[in-house]
């Protein structure tokens, strides 16, 4: 049984079928077609809706924006689920609609309802908005009528003047309504769907199950029912396993929880690596990241995931459970072919351990794509270089869409040991090894050739970066 | 006779003309109130409809079991083209679009058959199910392939001097070039999509996101086997179109009216997204090259230009698409003694279709690339060389199809923009960044847009519309365009409320139906408000000489300066309110509903002699754009843009200013992220949101003036504002002459490097490796 609110309604719901999405559940179930479709695969945000969750001290919620059209029923349990329709009190507007509707920000509006909820979300954050906090919040919506400045205007208006609205108002109700919610036992009765709420539980649910797949975020898997047209049998959600939600720091270590969200994952790596900060703000979008994990991205193992070259670039480590043993796997030997991983079939990743950064380790990681917000990388480069004296005392690497895996260059963590980083030698020959690391292949993103020459020329950015006092600028775009 | 009513707008009334009025459907539109196809609630009885397609690109179906679609859970029914009752070819113009696979395949993802099923699922999953083989045979899958085999869908045109080489090759200069010009995906964001419901006997009411309903009301009936007067169409709003609903969204209608007719059932067809990119044609790819003579000053003496439309499988709109190509290679530039080639080549790719600025863009990107070419020959700044070549008194005033520029605004716009943005101050500046930054290069270019207003098909130019009067005061307005985001009701509304002196609150646009103004043309060509404004202010003006003359009467006054103004009709001292005109009027028997029409005057195409004047009018405009390069990975940004665009007196800043802003953007798309990729075997591999990216949000450039150029048209439009719809999107050539300039720096100035369009980070690239090649041959000398 998934228990949630439907806006300010609880819905008690039997999911019979575990392929059902949010935005069919809305449209089709509930008549609600303010929620709209653009492309079913959590690309466009015509479908984004908000998710309210007690905040982890209880006191508040916390709103968070989703792709309605790639999220299962069953990530909606113990939370309130506002859509578009439900935003304005009795003959007024909400505060983030009059501004829509103000700044012309709308054309066919067929977008709008989307840009609406992400407006909605970024009007419940607690940050101070400027034009790029906005901007990143309404990074995962296509308007393809405006060219988005009426809207970024929009988004900016309604937050400078933040008033409480009546979901402010009201949020001691919700709370206490979420809070009897989430008392209940969710026992799923049926076979479909399979909630598990620890470790015990998702072995046996594994065990009994072999076949079901796990779903975390949904925002990968989703697309085999909505683009691919299957229909799972029986699926088996995580989204029940808070051991598998928490993030904690340690002996010089970040221990995440697989099931973390990447923007809670960024917020703690970042933390300790501020120079992440534009590889997660590039990860997909906002609304794909609130429910995206970095477990899935890592156990997903596709070649052209931002998070795994990242694992192989800082040496993590991860955990690796079957509900009765765990055991710990370096991120560089769990890649094992395309799309393959050395995950047993009754096995899940538990954690993620990232080492911290140390005092003389510099990182950067590049995403390269054809557009710069919401894009799938052609490439993606993450260097991790240790210098004593100027010297070259370490360096490892982790890279995406060159190979079948995401891979590191053993080559190039070899050959620059011992090497004086001002060198300009150093530049020419790790170009000269990346250029001719790999065997990428044409695809509809890049050539291969392509692939080659950025990487090598990737190299000589970091190289430039990080040399003590570069004046040379080095970016068409660089993220605070 | 009695002295017409003032249609002119004065700033003492209650007029909404020329105020930024929010769009008419925007607080529902926030609310998620706003209805499209797939909102409406649906009938009791309805089913969905699929297609299924086959994997190959061309050749013979030899056969079709759709055995295992007929027993696939839900299914209702299954049809092949065999199974069409009336007409089997749905073409817009000329014959060659089979509403589903008629023995040939002719491209990849055609639709081969169609499947009705209780369940979306179901029918999408069914469709999978066809075993289908085919002989394959040889594809078409380059322009150059289909110039080699002499392969068109329709006979190639020229206009101007077909002797201007011989002026070229005297000329001082000469200049030859190529470019590869990519198409693009419309990417509305709501898909194809129709619903029909079937009426008593065999009659059919239509609900379709097109712009084009008459010809969705006339290819359902033809399909059927049923006369015009026994199908209705219905269009409330489109969630975005530009182009790709002109001639497209026929066929989904047509499908689910057989389904519905077949089977008694309502049928709803929705296309999911990456089908409705598969199977739905794109802007034409072009493949154009030219040579041009001038003189030491830049000055075009003669050209040669040939434009090369990939048109795709079938002609659908492609003549009048590669024509306006052709109309517009000259932009707002004399060309001299000139000579202009346009090739509808057929190949084996989905029909390629209308997409806003109709071949224009694809024509006008050579002009640019001509005066790039200019001044990297003669070491001068490509905006110098623009100023040179415009129509002017120095040049001449003649475009190469015989047609006289009139109102020749752009020297004084160009200068305009110039100062306000600080073109040569900036230039400096840039140059020096560009000598001291060796990863990051900065470009800058200013280029104009002078694009032609009417349909090239004269036919189309005419526009109908219905205005009713409630004996509330209330007025219904109905005409033949549609709404798909531009802001036509709006300004539709703005109009009739301006007309009678009343409130938008008080007008409702109703949906556009086949049945309340017949005969209609497609909303496109930019047209929407030209010709449909006119046509309402006609009606407007009709019922208010009625109730002029009616209230006159009563007052036994003569109806001279008669004026709607404040919710009244004014006669001298003498005023009643309109409500209350309204009901004197209704007692009195005097008619409150009238229709409007409206043709546009003066143009005329003699497509033998290639002379004339195809265009009522031209809309301007001028955008200067600063642009970054990365040169070691290709990645850009644009920086700043500044544009001052013409709009005439403007009915709506607000709605013209989103569609200034939209309309580069979607150009910017076009020209730099949005890339189009098949495959050897001529399948799509770009076929979703995840590989086909058009701008995000951040893709906005953090400056951006727009300006109105404020000055009425001179000719009659309606109020003299000028469309607005496609000419801002050729503002962003002005993105692509700045990569160029920025790549162009590498070689300090003394190369046009070639950069095919989309320029996609890696192509920009390749150019930088062939600049960086070029500069260092010339510094090997």
């Amino acid at each position: 049984m998934v228990r949630f609110l439907l806006n300010n309604e609880p819905v008690e719901l039997q999911v019979d079928d575990p392929n059902l999405t949010v935005l069919r559940y809305l449209r089709e179930q509930k008549s609600r077609c303010g929620t709209k479709e653009g492309c079913g695969a959590g690309d466009c945000g015509a479908c984004t809706v908000v998710v309210a969750t007690p905040t982890p001290e209880g006191d508040q919620l916390d709103y968070r924006t989703i792709n309605s059209c790639i999220s299962l029923m069953s990530s909606l349990h113990g939370k309130q689920l506002i859509t578009v329709e439900n935003l304005g009190e009795a003959q007024s507007l909400h505060p983030v609609q009059q501004a829509m509707v103000d700044n012309h920000g709308s054309q066919c509006g067929f977008c709008t309802p989307g840009f609406i909820m992400s407006a909605f979300a970024l009007y419940h954050s607690s940050k101070t908005i400027d034009r790029e906090e906005a901007i990143h919040a309404l990074s995962g919506n296509l308007c393809r009528c405006t060219g988005y400045r009426p809207i970024i205007d929009a988004a900016l208006s309604a937050c400078a003047h933040r008033q409480p609205d009546q979901f402010d108002k009201q949020q001691a109700q919700t709370l206490k309504a979420l809070a009897a919610l989430n008392a209940e036992s969710s026992n799923q009765k049926a076979t479909s769907l399979l909630m598990p709420k620890n470790r015990l539980e998702l072995g046996q649910a594994i065990n009994t199950h072999p076949e079901a797949k796990l779903v975390a975020g949904s925002t990968d898997l989703a697309l085999e029912i909505t683009q691919g047209q299957k229909q799972f049998q029986t699926l088996i959600s995580l989204s029940q396993m808070a051991e598998l939600k928490q993030i904690e720091k340690s002996n010089n270590a970040l221990q995440i929880g697989a099931m973390a969200p990447l923007n809670e994952v960024a917020t703690a790596i970042t933390a300790s690596y501020p120079e992440l900060e534009e590889l997660f703000t590039r990860f997909a979008s906002l609304p794909i990241r609130n429910q995206a994990t970095l477990g899935g991205n890592i156990a997903n193992a596709s070649p052209i995931g931002d998070t795994p070259p990242l694992m192989l670039a800082l040496e993590a480590n991860l955990v690796l459970d079957n509900g009765e043993q765990s055991r710990t796997l370096p991120a560089r030997e769990f890649f094992t072919g395309y799309r393959q991983t050395a995950l047993a079939q009754n096995e899940w990743i538990s954690q993620v351990v990232l080492p911290c950064k140390l005092a003389n380790q510099q990182v950067s990681a590049y995403k390269i794509s054809k557009r710069h917000e919401d894009d799938i990388s052609a490439v993606c480069a993450v260097f991790s270089l240790v210098i004593e004296n100027n010297v070259i005392k370490k360096l490892k690497t982790g890279f995406g869409g060159v190979a079948a895996t995401p891979v590191a260059c053993l080559e190039l963590e070899q050959a620059l040991l011992g090497l004086n980083w001002s060198d300009p030698t150093c530049v020419t020959l790790g170009k000269g090894i990346l250029a001719d690391a790999f065997s990428p292949i044409d695809d509809v993103r890049a050539t291969a050739a392509y692939r080659k020459q950025v990487l090598a020329n990737l190299w000589h950015r970091f190289w430039l970066e990080h040399q003590t006092d570069n004046q040379i600028p080095t970016r068409v775009v660089s993220h605070a | 006779m009695r002295k017409l009513i003032d249609t002119q707008p004065t700033s003492t009334t209650n007029s909404p003309l020329g105020k930024g009025r929010a769009h008419e459907s925007a607080i529902r539109q926030v609310c998620g109130e706003a209805r499209y196809v797939d909102d409406i609630p649906e009938p009791g009885n309805i089913a969905y409809a699929a297609i299924g397609t086959c994997p190959y690109t061309t050749g013979t179906i030899d056969s079709m079991d759709l055995t295992e679609v007929k027993k696939s859970d839900g299914v209702l029914d299954v049809i092949t083209i065999d199974d069409i009752p009336g007409h089997t070819d749905i073409a817009p113009v000329f014959d060659g679009d089979p509403i589903l696979a008629d023995n040939l395949l002719l491209f990849h993802g055609q639709p081969v058959f169609a499947v009705l099923a209780e369940t979306v699922d179901q029918a999408r999953r069914a469709a999978t199910k066809a075993k289908i083989t085919v002989t394959e045979t040889e594809p078409t899958l380059s322009v150059e392939q289909a110039l080699k085999q002499k392969t068109f869908v329709r006979p190639t045109h020229t206009f101007g001097n077909a002797n201007a080489m011989d002026t070229v090759n005297k000329a001082s200069h000469v200049i030859q070039g190529t470019l590869d010009i990519g198409g693009q995906e419309h990417m509305y964001l709501e898909g194809q999509v129709s619903l029909a419901v079937p009426d008593e006997e065999d009659r059919m009411k239509i609900y379709t996101s097109s712009q084009h309903p008459s010809e969705v009301q006339k290819l359902v009936a033809e399909v059927l086997g049923i006369n015009l007067h026994r199908v209705i169409v219905d269009m409330r709003r489109m969630g975005g179109g530009f182009g790709g609903k002109e001639s497209q969204a026929a066929q989904w209608a047509c499908l689910a009216a057989v389904f519905a007719k077949r089977n008694k059932r309502a049928v709803k067809f929705r296309l999911p997204r990456q089908q409705d990119m598969t199977v739905t044609g794109k802007r034409h790819p072009f493949e154009n090259r030219w040579q041009v003579g001038f003189n030491d000053e830049g000055l075009i003496q003669g050209a040669e230009i040939e434009v090369n439309g990939n048109c795709g499988y079938s002609a659908d709109l492609s003549d009048a698409i590669v024509d306006r190509a052709m109309f517009h290679v000259d932009n707002g530039y004399y060309l001299g003694d000139s000579h202009v080639v346009g090739h509808r080549l057929k190949t084996s790719y989905v029909s390629h279709t209308a997409y806003r600025g109709f071949g224009g863009p694809q024509g006008m990107i050579v002009a640019e690339a001509i005066m790039d070419g200019i001044a990297r020959k003669l070491g001068e700044d490509p905006l110098t060389v623009r100023k040179r070549n415009l129509y002017s008194e120095n040049t001449g005033f003649t475009t190469p199809y015989g047609m006289t520029v009139e109102d020749n605004i752009l020297p004084e716009m160009i200068a305009e923009v110039e100062t306000r943005c600080d073109y040569w101050q900036r230039r400096q500046a840039i140059a020096s960044f560009n000598r001291s930054s060796p990863v990051i290069k900065k470009g800058l270019a200013l280029t104009p847009v002078k694009f032609g207003i009417s349909f090239t098909a004269k036919h189309l130019n005419q526009a109908g519309a219905l205005v009713h009067i409630y004996t509330d005061g209330t007025i219904q307005v109905n005409h033949g365009g549609t709404e798909m985001g531009q802001g036509l009701h709006t300004k539709i509304a703005q109009i009739a409320a301006h007309e009678f002196g009343i409130d938008m609150d008080d007008i409702e646009v109703t949906a556009t139906r086949t049945d309340k103004v017949p005969n209609t043309s497609p909303t496109a060509a930019s047209s929407g408000t030209d010709l449909n404004g006119k046509a309402v202010q006609n009606a407007c003006v009709i019922i208010k000489q009625r109730l002029v003359d009616f209230w006159a009467k009563e007052l036994g006054l003569s109806a001279d300066n008669a004026v709607f103004k404040n919710k009244a009709l004014h006669i001298g001292e003498h005023h009643i309110g309109f409500a209350e005109l309204v009901q004197a009027a209704y007692m009195a028997r005097v008619s409150l509903s009238s229709t409007g029409y409206y043709r546009t005057p003066k143009i005329f195409y003699d497509r033998d002699k290639g002379t004339g004047r195809p265009f009522f009018y031209f809309a301007y405009g001028v955008a200067a754009t600063e642009v970054m390069i990365d040169t070691l990975t290709g990645e850009n940004r644009v920086t700043r843009v500044d544009i001052l665009h013409d709009v005439g007196a403007s009915l709506n800043p607000a709605i013209d200013k989103g569609q200034i802003e939209g309309g580069f953007i979607q150009g910017m798309g076009w020209l730099t992220t949005e890339e189009l990729k098949w495959d050897a075997s001529g399948k799509l591999l770009s076929n979703n949101m995840a590989t086909y990216k058009i701008p995000a949000i951040g893709d906005t450039p953090p400056i951006m003036n727009v300006d109105l150029y404020n000055r009425p048209n001179a000719q009659d439009s309606i109020y003299h504002s000028k469309a607005v719809g496609e000419p801002p999107f050729m503002l962003a050539i002005s993105v692509w002459c700045a990569l160029k300039d920025a790549i162009s720096s590498l070689t300090d100035y003394g190369h046009d490097p070639y950069l095919p369009t989309p320029a996609t980070p890696e192509r920009i690239l390749q150019a930088v490796e062939q600049a960086k090649h070029s500069a260092n041959k010339e510094s090997d000398l």
